[in-house]
């Protein structure tokens, strides 16, 4: 399998339902008994990259992972496309 | 109902739930000392299974006394090395990681378990049946034995199985 998920060009529905549970056990972690400040800390880096960037306020995504033992707090911002021209 | 049960001289007392994230599941989990989640290489399941999770680690006997919580293992069913060798199917490390919690077997998906279930009779004790034997691993691993997984890999076909489309 490891060598084919090289050469395949779409990810396999294992690898996208792992992504999946990926997001969505972090979120649920995140909201339960997870770290309090994350709702403000979205905020308040919003408001910072929003000071440069003028993204959505949906455009922030931060979760709380665990890999290999340690929490890992990830933040996603899809920044807006550049306009042509 | 527990004292008694000890009293009776029993060693292990096992508790099983119903499935689903309610009153049932609640009332089997608060004096357990251990916890076997059952989780199917599957979207909704996993999610579900880390939700039990959470509640082990804050909703139990053992976590209100601040004695460590619950010992969790995780049992994986319905597993099928093909579909797994095929990328349609999460794999056990890929559950193990998601969840952070150590796996005490793997089942793999087979008929006897549904037919065992139809007539009544645990699956365990069917004679050349590998959901059976994978069962037996378990509860060797639950005992503290150390027993390697089996059943991850699809069997090997020879040749003239592959000829006939096996």
């Amino acid at each position: 399998m490891g060598l084919l998920a090289l050469f395949r060009r779409t990810p396999s529905s294992a690898q996208v339902a792992k992504e999946r549970l990926r997001i969505i056990v972090a979120q649920e972690r995140g909201t339960r008994g997870g770290p309090d400040y994350l709702p403000l800390l979205r905020r308040e880096l919003l408001e910072v990259i929003r000071r440069y960037v003028n993204v959505d306020p949906e455009a922030v995504q931060i979760t709380v992972g665990r890999e290999d033992g340690h929490e890992v707090l990830e933040l996603t911002v899809a920044l807006p496309e550049k306009k042509a021209g | 109902m527990l004292d008694e049960l000890i009293a009776d001289g029993f060693d292990y007392i096992i508790c099983d739930s119903p499935a689903g994230i309610e009153k049932g599941a609640h009332l089997a989990m608060y004096f357990a000392d251990r916890a076997i989640v059952v989780v199917n290489p599957e979207v909704s399941s996993v999610r579900d299974s880390d939700r039990i999770l959470g509640l082990l680690a804050s909703k139990t006997q053992r976590a209100a006394n601040g004695h460590g919580g619950v010992q969790e293992h995780l049992l994986l069913t319905r597993y099928s090395p093909r579909r797994v060798a095929a990328g349609e199917m999460m794999s056990v490390d890929d559950v193990k990681e998601i969840l952070g919690v150590e796996v005490i077997g793997v089942i793999p998906e087979s008929p006897d378990v549904l037919s065992a279930s139809n007539a009544g009779i645990p699956v365990i004790l069917k004679e050349d049946s590998d959901a059976a034997r994978a069962y037996e691993d378990a509860v060797a691993r639950l005992l503290g034995e150390s027993v390697p997984l089996r059943f991850l890999e699809e069997p090997k076909k020879g040749l003239l199985a592959r000829l006939f489309g096996g």
